[in-house]
């Protein structure tokens, strides 16, 4: 009876929620990109703030990595800068907490050896995402094309090796 | 002072963006990464975002004699591409497709008290460390 019953709603309702859910996954991927497309003139806006008030690129690399050059007159500036990063990321675990769903399959090993190569990485190139793929490449400085074009090449092989030929997890 | 405390709007903007733009969740970013599987087009949408709002703002901004708070603008100058900026941004890619995570969303995930995120920036922060102590023995020597 209660199979009967589901199979006449199953049928009765299949075609129309088919195309109910392709048109709310096409909603939910426009308001995806609307919201990286809002959230990043936010970021451009953080930056560019950093620029006219402080005159400084906006590079965080460069923020958190010149918090070990000892007695720098920038110490104060920078760890300010992160403060306010951890603060937003209080605000968002009140207001967005799916933010921060970490849900990669990664070991310890995995995080611990993608830690230390972008620590390394990012202070011998001298910058990361945000000081040469959107500040540097604003200004179309020629070393921040080539970096960003550097590093998205790295990652896009590294994650099509765990993808593609590890299944995902490492 | 004043400095200190557009530091640390700047860096709640920032985080906020990072958050609203689901760049602090490292799949969406392995996801763009992934040209050949399910790809997310966010971080592209994420970078037309900054990018326009800062290349216009930028040529704006530097016109001025000097910044609001501060004597002078430090710009690095236009140099040539070399080495260790090749060889470091390889090295930062390598990381950034294996965890998903670059600077940036890795210290705002901090504030949610994650194991990953934790494990992630400790990683980082040595390996930047690491940077500082390998120069200042080459500057020695």
């Amino acid at each position: 009876m209660v199979s009967s019953l589901r199979a006449t709603r199953y049928q009765y309702l299949s075609p129309r929620q088919e195309k109910l859910s392709a048109d709310r996954e096409r909603d939910l991927l426009m308001t995806e990109n609307i919201s990286a497309l809002v959230g990043g003139s936010l970021i451009g806006l953080a930056s560019l703030l950093m620029l006219l008030f402080n005159g400084k690129i906006l590079g965080v690399s460069g923020i958190a990595g010149g918090l070990f050059q000892k007695h720098s007159k920038e110490t104060l500036w920078r760890s300010f800068f992160l403060i306010g990063l951890l603060a937003g990321g209080g605000v968002l675990t009140l207001i967005l907490p799916s933010a921060f769903s970490f849900s990669l399959d990664r070991s310890v090993g995995a995080l611990v050896l993608a830690g230390l190569l972008v620590g390394y990485g990012t202070r011998l190139g001298n910058g990361c995402t945000s000081g040469h793929g959107i500040c540097g490449v604003s200004r179309l400085s020629p070393r921040s094309l080539m970096a960003t074009l550097t590093f998205m090449a790295l990652g896009a092989i590294v994650v099509f090796f765990i993808n593609h030929v590890l299944g995902g997890r490492i | 002072m004043k400095n200190a405390v557009v530091s640390l709007v700047c860096g709640l903007l920032f985080a906020l963006g990072l958050g609203i733009s689901g760049m602090t969740q490292p799949a969406r970013v392995t996801a763009f990464l992934d040209f050949t599987g399910n790809w997310d087009p966010s971080l592209l949408f994420v970078m037309i975002g900054a990018i326009s709002v800062y290349a216009v703002g930028y040529r704006w901004v530097v016109k001025k004699p000097k910044p609001l708070f501060s004597g002078n603008f430090s710009i690095p100058p236009l140099r040539k591409v070399d080495r260790p900026l090749a060889l470091g941004s390889a090295i930062f890619g390598a990381g950034w497709g294996l965890a998903g995570f670059c600077p940036g969303p890795a210290l705002t995930s901090l504030a949610s008290f994650q194991f990953q995120p934790l494990v992630f920036v400790a990683a980082m922060l040595f390996g930047m460390g690491l940077f500082e102590w390998t120069q200042g023995r080459r500057r020695k020597s």
